[in-house]
């Protein structure tokens, strides 16, 4: 029973954790499919992270937090998408720009506005996402299994980490059931084959930019306003680069690339789990060590043991209209 | 006659920085034929079929379309009045199936799953209109060469196109694939479709044209009706002055062979099949061109015998020794070290560092070499002067090593690449498209090299994808098809009416090979 | 249609198009501050005082200059190859355990040998370090950036752990080493000018400054005069006519990687083995990014990166003394430059290039009148 009981705290705790790293990895899919690689996204979950929790905590409301962190995310997409797109720079040391630069503006705006040595102050409850009882949550929660899984697992998670499910088959929807997902695809694989068909390769590409940009904002914000109650320096802690490699793992397809964030998610769930849990014929490993779970696996992943991977093959590659 | 042209262009100018690419080009095309254009590489008519769908917009001078006088913005405006290009390189999705092809950028509406319905039905009827057979659903990838071309053409009549731009349409098709396309052309033009067709081979212009225009140095110089003209007028039109090889090829004797190619197997980066058990000697004193449609394993032929890929099975022999084997394989260095030069077939993706500097890229695969390497330090001087040898010796121009060869025109980065290679005096030469993109002056010379460097006993293999090249310049000519050697041919022997059947795997060659066995 | 480039003189293309980029960086920096509600030129000032007004404070420029030679140059190895190595904070951190276990281990029986060890040590971690993401890269096209980045995560863990368990100051609660044996530690430099009759003020800048500018005489040495340098150019721009050339693309990734992991991990000796003399956790503070835009600022050129070294170091310097004066302004501010640095110098050389193009051919035409 207790075993059970583990199982299902440490699967709340996964997709509580996964919401982020999944907002965030179907921006980078986005990006890519539209043949833009997106390195920044850590530097613009920061942004949004930093961004809604001063709104927040400004006004009082969640909304309006999630709202000024859209709004930081996709003016840092904008930037993104105008060095890649219109520049015709090096996407990667773009993106990284972009990290290092957010790394510093969000603590040194943080100090200057709330005096707080980099961190906005602790958000009230009515300035966050709290947790969502779903319909029906009290009323079944005494049904075996069922009713466990229900009212412990299912509900009780805030709006974002909903909004972050919904969005997987609705990106997927987009990219594969309407006109303007056909063009995004096609567009990421050979973007002369749009141009010529009379599409614009920049429109496209800034939409792709924008769309990564919500995406990553609402990622962010729920770092701050939903998971978290503030902002805190370097909050997002590699989450945008462990959101690339689930991409990349999932291989730039939404599904895939959900079920990869799951992984991250309860990989880092396990390493909450473990720390100061004595194992058998181990003993308690050091915390140190469980930290690093989340990022060896990313280098493991990454070093290609589950299979080749194949990008869309215009990503990071500027369009030239004159070849 | 009251029916306006189909296209009308009067004084069109297109200018790039300080290049005149377009010159006062006025065209007049009627409605309903086929219309020629010849030019070198470079003439300047990529820039005009760019003008006319929209692609690039003219500095000066008018487009009428069907009596309308227009300006394109777009390729869509371009669209909108009927017109499409079928580009040389497909611009095509290759994920993509081939129904997800066609509709794109013409989808008709949000919705995927609408739009596709909608559009198999129309492609139903095009293409029994026009006796196509395509496989709607098969990605693009899988498909051969002709089979994409269709599948643009098919793009360009699912958008309504009226006027159809072909860009030099069979330059990467077999005999008979082409005989196909002008099959497809003659049926377009009966049901009423203009067709440009943009070609450098005149005897295509004579088998399928109405009217012809000739443009050189982004001018005009002739427009006539095809049967008024010949191809030795186009030729000298096209050319100016009329350029002819200087060199012959000698009768030679030549017994001993110096590559041995015995059973080569090898897979392809993706691992499929790129080569099949091939048997072939070259021997000293000839060329052995190898002809085959883009695709078919000569890519990998010439990674085999340059040190580049290894074999999954069978043996290549340089000189009696081993250089390519199961358990042996020699690198690059090793094998300019033993005489063998390559000339790569891709030149900028392989031959040169297009941004490093032309002095830089003079040692490119021969920074081992004792002159320009000592204990792992650079000889700087040495390297200078072997540079300005380089540019004397093949009139490399602008002559200036220390410009990126990025800036230097194709036929000089060719001019280049060819000194540095012959400059140790190989034996053995492995050259892969030896004049492509390169203007038609320096392509004369090049062959007249290839042939002086047979004349003095070397060994030449020469993969181009240009039939009549190969024919001007081989001794003997090996085809291939699906990686397989499908036969070789004396030189006295081959005509392209068999070595396109071959190409196509159609059939063996006329009598095999006893004549060099 | 492209913007063809126009062909801009040597001079305007080396010297003044990056240093107009660096321009435009500071101006947006500017802004930040003027919107932080501060006086932008008079931050200049105090910035300036900051780094150049007294002795110490140039010494202690020059010192941070240092971390950022070793750091730029480690950039710049791995870009020449064609690699953008993120991993600077991660081998830098594993060059500082080299050090300090060649100090800790031979410095109390025989201290300048161990000296010697430290040097080398801190190269060899710092190159091992980098080892096994260049071995992903090279042999199973593992994307680099993303696993430096998280080697940096893993560095940083092993560290703490390190130094809160074996490594820990016997009795210590701080996250830090033992103190390094006396006579382990580099001379300082104003003991290096007394000896030439020189007098200076204190200050941490040490004798590795020197072993910084011996490396960025070797980096340049390598790049351009000797044939794997040649082969690491080769093979970083185009791939394909490396192999043509007959050069490994995966040998030269993983030496130039090595390379440049060596030199990010030789930044230890400025900071632990001139400086703290003991290690410390997290003791890298960023310095690692920051050689990201030193070496794009330097136009991955090591003359230039000494230079954006020394700059780099007066914004750390004068930056300190900034954030003392002004309320406003933190440290932090310091790394918005950097990002600017490395977005308009970096990602956006040629932002700037149409508009001077256009005002050079109109001056070139004047001129031939």
């Amino acid at each position: 029973m207790e075993f059970l009981v583990d199982i299902l705290l440490l699967s709340d705790s996964t997709l509580r954790v996964a919401g982020p790293l999944i907002l965030a990895a179907l921006a980078g899919l986005c990006a890519e499919r539209a043949g833009i690689v997106d390195i920044g996204l850590e530097g613009k979950m920061l942004a949004a992270a930093f961004a809604a929790a001063s709104a927040a905590s400004v006004t009082a409301s969640p909304w309006a937090g999630l709202l000024a962190g859209i709004v930081a995310s996709v003016l840092l997409s904008l930037l993104h998408g105008y060095v890649s797109i219109n520049q015709r720079g090096n996407q990667i040391v773009s993106g990284m720009a972009i990290n290092i630069m957010v790394a510093g503006l969000a603590p040194t705006l943080a100090n200057a506005w709330f005096s707080r040595g980099g961190q906005t102050p602790l958000l009230p409850s009515e300035a966050r996402f709290t947790e969502i009882t779903l319909p029906f949550a009290d009323a079944i929660s005494g049904v075996p299994l069922l009713g466990a899984i229900y009212s412990d697992l299912l509900s009780g998670h805030s709006l974002l980490t909903y909004v972050a499910f919904v969005a997987v088959p609705t990106v997927g929807w987009i990219l594969y059931k309407t006109r303007f997902g056909l063009r995004l695809r096609a567009v990421g694989e050979n973007p002369e084959a749009v141009d010529t068909a009379g599409i614009s390769v920049t429109l496209l590409r800034y939409q792709a930019m924008i769309i990564a940009g919500i995406l990553c904002g609402i990622s962010g914000s729920a770092l701050s306003t939903a998971l978290g109650a503030g902002f805190i320096r370097d909050m997002s802690a590699g989450k945008g680069f462990l959101a690339l490699a689930a991409m990349i793992f999932g291989k730039w397809k939404p599904v895939p690339t959900l079920l990869a964030c799951l992984l991250f998610a309860f990989v880092d769930a396990l390493q909450g789990r473990l720390q100061g849990v004595a194992l058998p014929l181990v003993g308690e490993i050091p915390v140190q060590f469980t930290i690093m779970l989340p990022y060896v696996l990313t280098v493991i992943i990454l070093a290609g043991f589950v299979g080749k991977m194949e990008a869309p093959k215009a990503s990071g590659i500027p369009y030239e209209k004159d070849r | 006659m009251s029916v306006a042209p189909a296209i009308e262009t009067r004084n069109l100018c297109k200018r790039f920085g300080a290049v005149q690419a377009n010159d006062n080009v006025s065209l007049l095309v009627d409605q309903g034929s086929v219309h020629g254009i010849v030019g070198e590489n470079g003439a300047g008519k990529s820039t005009l079929l760019k003008m006319l769908f929209g692609f690039y917009q003219p500095n000066s001078g008018d487009l009428i379309i069907n009596g309308v006088p227009l300006a394109f913005d777009s390729p869509s405006e371009a669209m909108a009045a009927g017109i499409a290009m079928v580009h040389q390189h497909f611009m095509l999705v290759e994920p993509f199936t081939v129904l997800e092809n066609i509709i794109l950028g013409a989808e008709g509406q949000p919705m995927l799953k609408h739009a596709m319905t909608d559009a198999r039905a129309k492609l139903l009827g095009l293409e029994q209109q026009f006796g196509f057979d395509l496989p709607l659903d098969t990605p693009v990838s899988q498909l051969s060469v002709g089979e994409r071309q269709r599948v643009e053409i098919l793009k360009a009549l699912f958008r309504g196109a009226d006027i159809l731009i072909l860009d030099e349409p069979t330059a990467v098709l077999t005999p008979q694939e082409c005989d196909q396309l002008f099959d497809l052309v003659r049926l377009l033009k009966s049901r009423g479709k203009t067709i440009l067709f943009v070609t450098h081979k005149l005897h295509e212009i004579m088998a399928i044209t109405d009217a012809v225009t000739v443009i050189r140095a982004g001018k005009v110089v002739t427009c006539t009706a095809t049967a008024s003209t010949t191809p030795d007028d186009l030729a000298e039109a096209m050319v100016g002055a009329k350029i002819s090889r200087t060199v012959t090829r000698e009768a030679k004797d030549h017994r001993s062979p110096r590559l041995r190619v015995d059973g080569v197997s090898a897979l392809s980066d993706h691992g499929h099949d790129a080569l099949k058990a091939i048997t072939f000697d070259v021997y000293d004193g000839e060329v052995l061109g190898v002809a085959g449609v883009a695709g078919n394993g000569q890519t990998e032929l010439l990674e085999v015998l340059t040190g580049l890929r290894p074999v999954s099975s069978g043996r290549v022999e340089l000189d009696g020794i081993l250089i390519n084997a199961d358990d042996v394989q020699r690198g690059p260095t090793k094998l300019r070290q033993m005489g063998l030069a390559h000339i790569a077939e891709d030149r900028l993706k392989t031959g040169v560092v297009a941004t490093m500097t032309a002095t830089e890229n003079a040692i490119l695969g021969y920074q081992h070499d004792p002159d320009f390497c000592q204990n792992g330090l650079l000889k700087l001087s040495a390297i200078d002067r072997a540079a300005n040898t380089y540019f004397d010796s093949q009139d490399v121009r602008p002559r200036d090593p220390t410009l990126p060869v990025a800036s230097f025109s194709g036929g000089n980065q060719q001019k280049l690449v060819i000194a540095r290679e012959l400059a140790r005096d190989p034996q053995t030469l492995i050259i892969g498209q030896p004049t492509r993109g390169v203007d038609i002056g320096a392509v004369t010379k090049i062959h007249d090299q290839i042939t002086e460097l047979r004349n003095a006993g070397k060994a030449l293999l020469v993969v181009s994808a240009d039939l009549d090249e190969l024919m001007a310049i081989s001794d003997r000519i090996a085809v291939m098809c699906g990686g397989e050697l499908v036969g070789i041919v004396p030189i006295q022997d081959a005509d392209e009416r068999t070595l396109g059947l071959m190409m196509a795997g159609a059939s063996g060659a006329p009598h095999s090979e006893e004549a060099s066995a | 249609m492209s913007a063809v480039p126009a062909k801009l003189p040597g001079a305007v293309e080396a010297v003044l198009m990056p240093f107009l980029n660096i321009m435009v960086a500071l101006f947006v920096s500017g802004l930040v501050v003027w919107g932080l509600g501060e006086d932008p030129f008079f931050a200049l000032s105090l910035l300036i005082e900051g780094a150049f007004g007294y002795e110490e404070a140039i010494g202690y420029t020059f010192y941070y200059a240092t971390n950022f030679i070793f750091t730029g140059l480690a950039v710049s190895v791995a870009f020449h190859a064609g690699h953008f190595n993120i991993g600077g904070e991660g081998q830098a951190m594993l060059g500082g355990l080299g050090l300090t276990l060649a100090v800790l281990w031979l410095g109390d029986t025989a201290p300048v040998l161990s000296i010697f060890l430290a040097i080398i040590g801190a190269a060899v971690f710092g190159a091992a370090w980098a080892f096994i993401p260049a071995w992903l890269q090279a042999k199973r096209g593992s994307h680099i950036v993303i696993t430096t980045i998280m080697f940096n995560f893993i560095a940083s863990a092993f560290l703490a752990y390190l130094l809160v368990g074996p490594l820990q100051r016997p009795g210590g609660q701080m996250p830090e080493s033992s103190d390094f044996p006396d006579g382990t530690g580099l001379m300082q430099f104003h003991e290096v000018l007394e000896m030439v009759g020189i007098r200076f003020e204190q200050s941490p800048l040490n004798a590795s400054f020197l072993i910084a500018l011996m490396a960025a005489f070797g980096v340049w040495f390598l790049l351009t005069r000797t044939r794997f340098g040649y082969e690491m150019r080769v093979a970083g721009k185009n791939a394909h006519a490396a192999a043509f050339a007959g050069v490994s693309v995966s040998r030269v990734t993983i030496i130039a990687l090595m390379l440049s992991g060596a030199l990010a991990g030789m930044m230890g000796l400025n900071e632990l083995l001139g400086e703290q003399l003991r290690l410390i956790g997290n003791f890298t503070l960023g310095y690692g990014f920051v050689g990201i835009a030193v070496a794009f600022m330097g136009r991955n050129h090591p003359l230039g990166i000494v230079l954006a070294a020394v700059l780099f170091g007066v914004l750390y310097q004068g930056g300190a003394e900034l954030a003392f004066e002004m309320p406003n302004i933190t440290r932090d501010l310091i790394v918005v430059i950097q990002g600017l640095v490395i977005l308009f110098a970096g990602a956006m050389p040629h932002l700037l290039r149409k508009p001077v193009a256009l005002l050079y051919a109109r001056m070139a035409r004047k001129g031939a009148v």
